[in-house]
């Protein structure tokens, strides 16, 4: 990224050019578990963008007065901070919801998109830039998980956020939900897929062969 | 011993940290290009959540648990709460001084694994690791059998999967997926093969 990027550089390159789960490989686990519906990806949605955002926010004011020998520390102990005000809001307004998401709250600690953007980012930047790109990398990682419940739950149990969409089969409509995309492999072929078709429309993102093959050459005759 | 001995045979295959929860996903996936290093992280996994787990059960006993400072004269006191900091505490420092120990004794190691030491932080495993044992409340045994036996899960799932790319790179893979989408594909389909032994009742 170059020095002088602006506001909305910061904010929407992590969308899509250089997003957190397709392109970076960070936070991936939260995103298998909590995608089989809508409801609980986008509460986890919020919840990590919010903390993203913040956690960046605040490790980049005191970044100047963090010993790099300690940083680590310092910085989980910012992050669970916020988790746990999350955790709380949740269990006081969205009881039935917290306990669906059951550990993977708590996991946004060990979420590797807070962590790697407060070390990567936060550490070296004014606090502005810093809460925007947190908000643009916790966005990114939302984009995923909405996309990836929206398929989940529309294509596996034929709702979306718990309302009927297509009717069931065996409700006398005439949708035949796929079980498959509720078992948690299935959020491994879609993301699987997803990077396929975001890298065959950003030519730049795929990666090199390790061995090219030789091409098949038929023997002159 | 019999209890045990099935704990720990449910935490390495039924309940496989990688592919049956699917955690500590960012490292599994970033580190499993050569067998030799997936298997010094699985390692390291091991050695950190069997330190980690059985540490972090007696601190949640002594300490944090509803009335568990009632030899500190606080019976009514539960500070459960703070679990998350707490666990992520006694996690980070562990870490971070496995990686001095590393840098000194083992460079080789501490080069091939570079910045994924630190982030053994924050590789959900760990943390996931405490969080089951206090949800599931298990004692002081069960959690140094359930830290040695999910940190082996996880290394057992790395190294299968890097002993899979390895021959994998050799393949014609579609220029999109290359890379990172089969690799994604391809622990869909190991975690379809662990699912089988869901059923396995012991």
């Amino acid at each position: 990224m170059s020095k002088q990027a602006t506001a909305k550089e910061v904010l929407f390159t992590p969308v899509f050019d250089n997003n957190p789960i397709a392109l970076q490989i960070l936070g991936i686990c939260s995103a298998l578990a909590v995608t089989s519906n809508l409801n609980t990806a986008l509460v986890m949605a919020i919840a990590l963008t919010a903390v993203t955002a913040f956690s960046n926010l605040f490790i980049a004011m005191i970044r100047n007065q963090i010993p790099s020998s300690i940083r680590m520390i310092v910085q989980m102990v910012i992050i669970a901070s916020l988790v746990i005000v999350v955790d709380q809001i949740l269990r006081a307004y969205a009881f039935s919801l917290a306990k669906q998401l059951s550990v993977f709250v708590g996991l946004i600690i060990t979420n590797c998109i807070v962590m790697g953007r407060a070390e990567a980012y936060a550490m070296q930047n004014p606090p502005w830039p810093s809460f925007l790109d947190g908000l643009g990398n916790g966005l990114g990682y939302s984009c995923m998980l909405i996309a990836l419940g929206v398929v989940r739950e529309l294509f596996g149990a034929g709702k979306l956020m718990g309302h009927e969409v297509l009717p069931l089969l065996k409700d006398g409509g005439w949708y035949q939900p796929n079980g498959l995309l509720l078992l948690p492999p299935s959020a491994f072929f879609l993301i699987g897929l997803f990077i396929w078709g975001l890298r065959m429309w950003k030519k730049e993102q795929q990666e090199a062969a390790d061995f090219r093959l030789a091409p098949q050459v038929r023997e002159e005759e | 011993m019999e209890h045990l001995l099935s704990l720990f045979v449910r935490a390495v295959f039924i309940e496989n940290m990688a592919l049956a929860f699917f955690l500590g996903m960012c490292s599994f996936i970033a580190i499993s290009k050569k067998v030799e290093t997936a298997i010094g992280l699985g390692i390291a996994v091991i050695v950190v959540q069997a330190i980690t787990l059985p540490v972090n059960n007696l601190v949640y006993t002594y300490f944090l648990k509803d009335g568990a400072l009632a030899w500190a004269g606080f019976p009514e006191l539960d500070l459960s709460y703070i679990g998350f900091l707490t666990y992520i505490g006694v996690i980070a420092a562990i870490v971070q001084i496995l990686e001095m120990l590393l840098d000194k004794y083992l460079p080789a190691l501490y080069n091939a694994l570079g910045i994924f030491l630190p982030l053994i932080t924050v590789n959900c495993v760990i943390m996931a690791g405490s969080l089951f044992m206090v949800e599931r409340d298990y004692n002081f045994s069960e959690s140094v059998v359930y830290g040695v036996g999910s940190g082996l899960s996880w290394a057992l799932a790395i190294a299968l999967l890097a002993g899979i790319r390895e021959k994998l790179k050799y393949s014609d893979v579609p220029a999109g997926l290359r890379g990172l989408g089969v690799t994604f594909i391809i622990i869909g389909l190991m975690s379809l093969g662990f699912m089988s032994f869901s059923g396995v009742q012991l």
